[in-house]
């Protein structure tokens, strides 16, 4: 199969070398498309070459012009199906049981960079040996998912032995994949055994409970200069409050996994999102897993992974809308985002606020400050945007208004003209 | 001379006023509070003194000479009697404070860092700079530093001890240039001290004109009114200065002017009330007046005012192309196009001109352009009217520009707000015609977001050459047949023209001669040969063969109708006739629908627009919504409420349906209640029970639509409507005629309302179907009083719904657009921002316009195989369209085909080794 393939790119880089003769350079996904629909329909030599001159040709005449503001077009692209979207919040992507930030608020939030999405969400994989196994995938899912005691065990004080009893409930343990031992070690590491004494309670087996009992008020939870006397029943609260906190195991941040069948392999959801602290988890698929934020792509992968996960996640909202939004347009507004080396938002604290043009800037937002700035530093504008010549009145310098077609007529008199006239001169701005 | 060559700004510099040049630049010194004496008349040295410009007619400007619209205006200057710190530098000062020496103004070594590039929003949250610490000393004089806290918005102090701004401006004076540098300042355009204000210019009374009431009262602008204060007090304070006045009176008073002078520049300084007109109003002063949407930056500089518009209300009009704009004679005549005379047409000139303003029809009847005015070579306007028009005939010479009004075939712009796309923005040709209504084709609603109910829109008549030749190449509406959103038509058929493509083509209807030369009148084609005679003899001709007369003769194309409800039967013989099949022009097979002809998707306008090109496409669109009209009149279609009717059994059915399902979620909330139901992971009991419950009255909803719509075919108008994609869909009739549905409000059933309760009508905790919204009632039938409710529940979080999102997405493309607007394709294919940084190395990563993509691939690899190989495409795909699996993959053999070929091809002329390694890079390579 692998030798299949490559012949196969072998065929597309000679249709792309031939395309190239004809002075057009075709995209290798392309030229894969070409050599494959031409195995299928067995084409002949002569064919095949008329068929890539005739793609050379549709080619060539689709490409954009230069000067197209390209920029203006996605935004108008990407802006104008805003107003048909939903503002619906939640919409269920995937799995029943979960909800996920889609609509308008996900796009503006994409838009925003916001650090964290307000449904973060991760789509992990497990590794080819254990993914269709639904038991491997489920254990995986356990050690991903945040466990904390009250999630397996109840709690209860008891008042008068001012003791906090925490009784581990066998069903939620299993269904949590949790032992004893488990909660033991938590309990042992996680309480400063200066305030807190843990020892075990009634009952037997897996099921045997522990007590903890506070000894002595911290003395960093007492105000300064006035010790006052802690009540106990507070001491008492304290430790339950303490013990509920406490994490058995999962990944920080991993709220909730599901798992999904999904074609022949199972595949987990969860509820919040951790994409470094997952990775670490032995049987997770590090090529494929994914999370929604953009931010922990940025940090784990690095920033041309980010721009890929921005194209992706503005792509996927769009459609899932149903509104078609050439992919070109998001590429851009990515590129544009990512450009100098993290994610920057669009607007007044990103790209619009580092604009070069005092004008462009004051014209956004913050109008004042923009200029009572420029005066100080001694700023120079230097006209080669498009606010900023809107605003002293003379033509943008995109499209049309980037080229000038001077024309110098013949001189009126009658006289011989001693040079040939240039009939037209296109003198494209510096 | 040059011409079209024009003068460009190239840059701007921005810098501070220097004392010296407010001095130098000012026209007079204002001393007077006051404005006009009792005659109205401006008094000397006040702040309508005449020597800073002339609002009013019959005076002259005493610096320039020049009356009203001559005077450009001249600045005055107010001597402030004490220093005052301008309130937009109080910031930056504090930061120039403490970073020199108190003493001898050289910068300390562990100044905070510069922020010469840091940009201006920080100011609103700054990375709060290193608070100096205690004892520090200078290293050039070893004096120790203090610590200076700005206590906002103008107030310095030192170790809790006030520093006067007259102490201020001494301390900056004394930072020496290189030190100003190093700081962030630059010193050419402006020295610290200057920060601190000693003189304040007046402005031109042109900036601040002086209104008169209709009572004769005058009213003064709010800039005047904080220049009386500033002038009033700075008076008091010298001569109290002067006066030797105790040092308590003199400071009140430096700090009343500080305060007027603070709101002067902003009247929304925080920390301080803003200043007050008499009604109780805040003055608008000079950072009021550019901040914000109504400000000068977003109101008149970045969107301007413009002559030759004009605005009307919108109507339809399919017998206009759709390239064409209807025109109301009145609005004709006001709009006017200059027409520069020559010694061509000079003849044709004078005749315009004599016709005056309002000439009467013409000679064949009908609209006749007139003439409003006359603009002579030496810049004269010469209004031209019905009197003066042989007069002004005569003036006509080579080098006038006479101002002609609208004739047909002028080239105009339209647009409808809110102008979301550049499709809001097209141009059409002018016809004129009568009423008062902007009137075009209904195929341009969809790129402007129209329709009738009482839409307005704006036209503006384009009065340059250059402009008028960008329009007709760029801005014509078949320019834009195709969106570069998605790259596909985005202009196309709608509503009844689709319905009308339905019924002219499924299953072939006949028509007879008097029909079809109706309807072809309206196309002024010749009646075609008939395709055949009905049994009696008489001819007859089909709807298929009347819609292919609008086809070009090369068009092949197939594709499967909307109507298509996923029956195999084969292509050429489909019983449903939803098979379309066009060969060579000619519609073999298939119905005519949304799939067809409509905006957004229609198969056969994509393909004719990308292989005919945007004019024939036009013309497809022109004839398609004549013949569409003509032959919905013929066809005839009506719906009214009868058509959602169903039989009486239908309704039992459709009852029992919702019956069982109610029951269903009894028991759902029975074992609820019991603790019985089965928790889905991840959930909660409450939530279980409601995806149960919602999954449960989502398949009753959908059972009775499918028991309804079993008594809705295609014979009946409105399922006509909602299968041909026309309009509607089939859950809007299954909801008239079987069951509304589940009402929502954020997406979940409704529950709130009373406590524990929707309404007073239900028990408290109930949880079933009706109380939480269900309408089992069809919208025929009608809705119960608490149906209707709910719905009206629904209805009601809609209509919020498009309200927010309408203002959030606004903000959000108008953010997209001010962070793209600077990018354009560079002539070498990357794309770059005004400094010139590469965004991409290749737009979209392959250099296609997406508007001219084919719904995004870069070009038609199936239609140009099948073009190039002829028949060859097919066998790979299946009678559905999959392809099929298995088939042959690519292997030596092609690649060697491959090189065979080339080497056929090319032969001596070019080495064909040369392809073996193709070379990497976006560079292209020339031939």
């Amino acid at each position: 199969m692998a030798e299949e393939k490559r012949s196969g790119d072998a065929f597309a880089q000679k249709i792309q070398s031939t395309a190239r003769r004809q002075g057009v350079e075709i995209p290798p996904q392309l030229a894969r498309e070409i050599a494959e629909k031409l195995a299928h329909v067995r084409a002949t030599p002569a064919e095949v070459t008329k068929v890539i001159k005739a793609v050379a040709e549709r080619f060539r005449r689709a490409t954009v012009d230069a000067h197209e503001s390209v920029g203006i077009v996605a935004a108008q692209s990407i802006g104008e199906p805003g107003t048909q979207m939903t503002l619906r919040t939640f919409h269920y992507a995937g799995v029943a049981e979960m909800n996920v930030t889609l609509g308008l608020p996900r796009l503006i939030e994409l838009v925003d960079a916001r650090r964290v999405p307000s449904t973060p969400m991760m789509t992990i994989y497990v590794e080819r040996k254990l993914r269709t196994n639904r038991e491997e995938v489920q254990k995986i899912a356990l050690q991903i998912e945040v466990t904390t005691v009250p999630d397996v065990a109840s709690i209860g004080t008891v008042v008068e032995d001012l003791k906090v009893v925490v009784s581990p409930q066998a069903a939620l343990m299993q269904a949590r994949g949790v032992r004893r031992a488990d909660i033991e070690r938590a309990l042992a590491e996680n309480l400063d055994d200066r305030y807190f004494k843990l020892s075990s309670g009634g009952g037997s087996g897996e099921t045997r409970s522990f007590e903890v009992h506070p000894t002595e008020t911290p003395p960093s939870r007492t105000k300064k200069d006035e010790p006052v006397e802690e009540m106990p029943f507070k001491k008492l609260l304290e430790a339950s409050e303490e013990a509920k906190g406490i994490r058995i195991k999962g990944v920080t941040g991993i709220r909730r996994a599901l798992i999904k069948k999904e074609k022949d392999e199972y595949v987990i959801y969860t509820e919040g999102s951790n994409l470094d602290g997952v990775l670490e988890i032995p049987g997770v698929d590090a090529a494929r897993t994914t999370t929604n934020s953009v931010f922990e792509i940025h940090k784990v992968f690095g920033v041309e992974a980010a721009r890929a996960a921005l194209i992706l996640e503005a792509s996927r909202t769009l459609s899932e809308q149903g509104l078609g939004v050439d992919i070109r347009h998001l590429m851009l507004v990515s590129d544009v985002m990512t450009n100098e080396g993290d994610i920057r938002a669009i607007g007044r604290h990103g790209i619009s606020g580092r604009k070069t043009s005092v004008l462009a800037r004051a014209a956004f937002e913050i109008t004042a400050a923009h200029l009572l700035r420029a005066a100080i530093t001694g700023e120079v504008d230097e006209l080669k945007g498009v606010a900023e010549n809107i605003i002293v009145g003379q033509p943008i310098t995109l499209g049309t208004g980037a080229v000038n077609l001077v024309y110098r007529p013949l001189a009126r008199a009658a006289a011989p003209a001693p040079v040939p006239p240039t009939p037209a001169e296109k003198v494209a701005e510096a | 001379m040059a011409q079209g060559l024009s003068k460009r700004i190239k840059s701007l510099q921005f810098a501070f006023l220097s004392p010296d040049e407010i001095r130098r630049m000012s026209a007079i010194k204002i001393i007077t509070a006051d404005t006009y004496d009792d005659d109205g008349y401006p008094i000397e040295m006040g702040l309508m003194d005449l020597h800073l410009g002339v609002i009013e007619p019959n005076l002259r400007c005493r610096t320039c000479g020049g009356r009203v619209n001559e005077c450009p205006g001249h600045f005055g200057i107010i001597e402030l009697a004490m220093p005052v710190i301008h309130v937009g530098y109080a910031k930056e000062i504090k930061r120039l404070l403490q970073s020199t020496c108190r003493a001898c103004g050289r910068r300390l070594p562990d100044a905070p860092p510069t922020r010469s590039d840091a940009s201006a929003d920080n100011d609103e949250a700054p990375v709060r700079p290193r608070e100096t610490r205690e004892e520090r000393s200078c290293p050039q004089c070893h004096e120790v530093q203090q610590r200076i806290i700005l206590d906002k918005p103008t107030t310095f102090r030192e170790n809790g001890h006030k520093i006067t701004p007259k102490e201020v401006r001494a301390r900056l004076e004394r930072i020496p240039d290189e030190d100003v540098r190093s700081l962030g300042l630059n010193p050419k355009f402006g020295r610290p001290e200057w920060m601190v204000l000693t003189v304040l210019p007046v402005p031109p009374v042109q900036v601040r004109p002086s209104i008169t009431l209709e009572s004769g009262e005058r009213s003064e602008d709010d800039l005047t009114h904080k220049l009386v204060d500033v002038l009033r007090i700075n008076q008091r304070l010298r001569e109290n200065r002067d006066m030797g006045a105790p040092q308590l009176v003199v400071e009140d008073l430096w700090e009343l002017l500080q305060y007027h002078v603070t709101t002067y520049f902003d009247n929304q300084t925080s920390g301080i009330p803003p200043a007050r007109h008499r009604s109780g109003r805040p003055l608008k002063t000079l950072a009021q007046r550019l901040k914000g949407k109504d400000g000068r930056f977003r109101s008149n500089l970045s969107g301007k005012r413009v002559n030759f518009s004009a605005r009307t209300v919108i109507s339809p009009d399919p017998l206009l192309s759709i390239n064409e704009v209807g025109i109301p004679v009145e609005v004709a005549r006001a709009l006017t196009v200059p027409l520069e005379v020559t010694l061509h047409n000079q003849e044709v000139a004078k005749e315009l001109v004599k016709r005056g303003p309002s000439p009467g029809p013409a000679a064949e009847g009908g609209y006749q352009c007139g003439v409003n005015y006359l603009i002579r070579e030496d810049g004269q306007r010469i209004k031209v009217m019905d009197k003066n028009a042989e007069a002004c005939a005569e003036l006509v010479t080579p080098g006038c520009v006479v101002e002609r009004q609208l004739i047909d075939g002028d080239i105009v712009l339209f647009n409808r707000q809110p102008s979301l796309h550049r499709m809001s923005m097209m141009a059409h040709f002018v016809r004129i015609l009568p009423h008062k209504t902007f009137r075009f084709n209904l195929c341009d609603c969809p790129p402007y977001n129209a329709d009738f109910d009482g839409d307005e829109m704006n036209l503006h008549v384009l009065q340059s050459q250059e402009a008028r030749a960008e329009a007709k190449v760029l801005m014509k509406v078949e320019e834009h047949i195709l969106s570069p959103r998605y790259g596909g038509p985005i202009i196309g058929m709608l509503h009844d023209h689709i319905t009308a493509a339905f019924l002219l083509t499924y299953q072939n209807p006949r028509f007879s001669r008097s029909e079809v030369t109706y309807l072809l009148s309206k196309l002024r084609y010749p009646v075609p040969p008939p395709a055949g005679q009905e049994k009696d003899g008489t001819p007859y001709w089909t709807g298929k063969q009347l819609f292919s007369l609008t086809l070009p003769s090369d068009l092949s194309v197939e594709f499967r109708s909307n109507i298509w409800n996923r029956c195999d039967c084969p292509p050429s013989s489909c019983k449903h006739d939803a098979f379309v099949i066009v060969e060579q022009g000619i519609l073999k097979a298939g119905t005519i629908d949304a799939k067809a002809i409509a905006f957004q998707k229609g198969a056969i306008l994509d393909a004719i627009a990308r292989n005919n090109g945007m004019a024939r496409a036009r013309q497809f669109l022109d004839e398609m919504s004549r013949l569409s009209i003509t032959a919905i009149g013929i066809k005839g279609l009506s719906t009214g409420i009868d058509d959602e009717d169903v039989p009486e059994d239908a309704r039992r059915e459709i009852d029992d349906a919702l019956g069982k399902a109610r029951v269903k979620v009894t028991e759902l909330v029975e074992e609820y209640r019991k603790g019985e139901l089965e928790q889905m992971p991840g959930r909660s009991l409450e939530e279980t029970l409601e995806v149960m419950v919602r999954r449960e009255l989502g398949k009753a909803r959908d059972t009775a639509g499918d028991i309804a719509g079993r008594y809705l075919g295609l014979e009946n108008p409105a399922v006509i409507l909602a299968k041909s994609g026309a309009r509607g869909s089939m859950l809007n009739l299954t909801q008239m005629a079987g069951a509304v549905g589940q009402q929502s409000v954020r997406g979940e059933r409704l529950m709130r309302g009373y406590y524990n309760r929707t309404l007073p009508h239900f028990k408290r905790g109930d949880l079933g179907a009706d109380a939480r919204g269900f309408v089992s009632s069809s919208y025929k039938r009608g809705l119960s009083p608490t149906e209707y409710f709910f719905h009206s529940m629904g209805g009601r979080e809609g209509l919020v719904d498009t309200a927010v999102r309408t203002s959030r997405s606004g903000y959000m493309q108008r953010r997209l657009i001010n962070a793209l607007e600077d990018l354009k394709v560079a002539e070498d294919g990357t794309v770059r921002n005004t400094a010139g940084t590469v965004i991409e190395y290749k737009y979209g990563e392959d250099g296609i316009d997406p508007a001219r993509s084919f719904g995004g691939a870069p070009v038609p690899l199936e239609e140009i195989m099948a073009q190039v190989l002829g028949r060859r495409v097919k066998p790979v795909v299946d009678g559905r369209g999959e392809p099929v699996a298995g088939a042959p993959p690519v292997g030596e053999e092609e690649m060697d085909l491959l090189a065979e070929a080339q080497a056929e091809e090319e032969g001596e002329e070019e080495e064909s080794e040369e392809f073996g390694a193709p070379e990497e890079g976006p560079g292209f390579e020339g031939e």
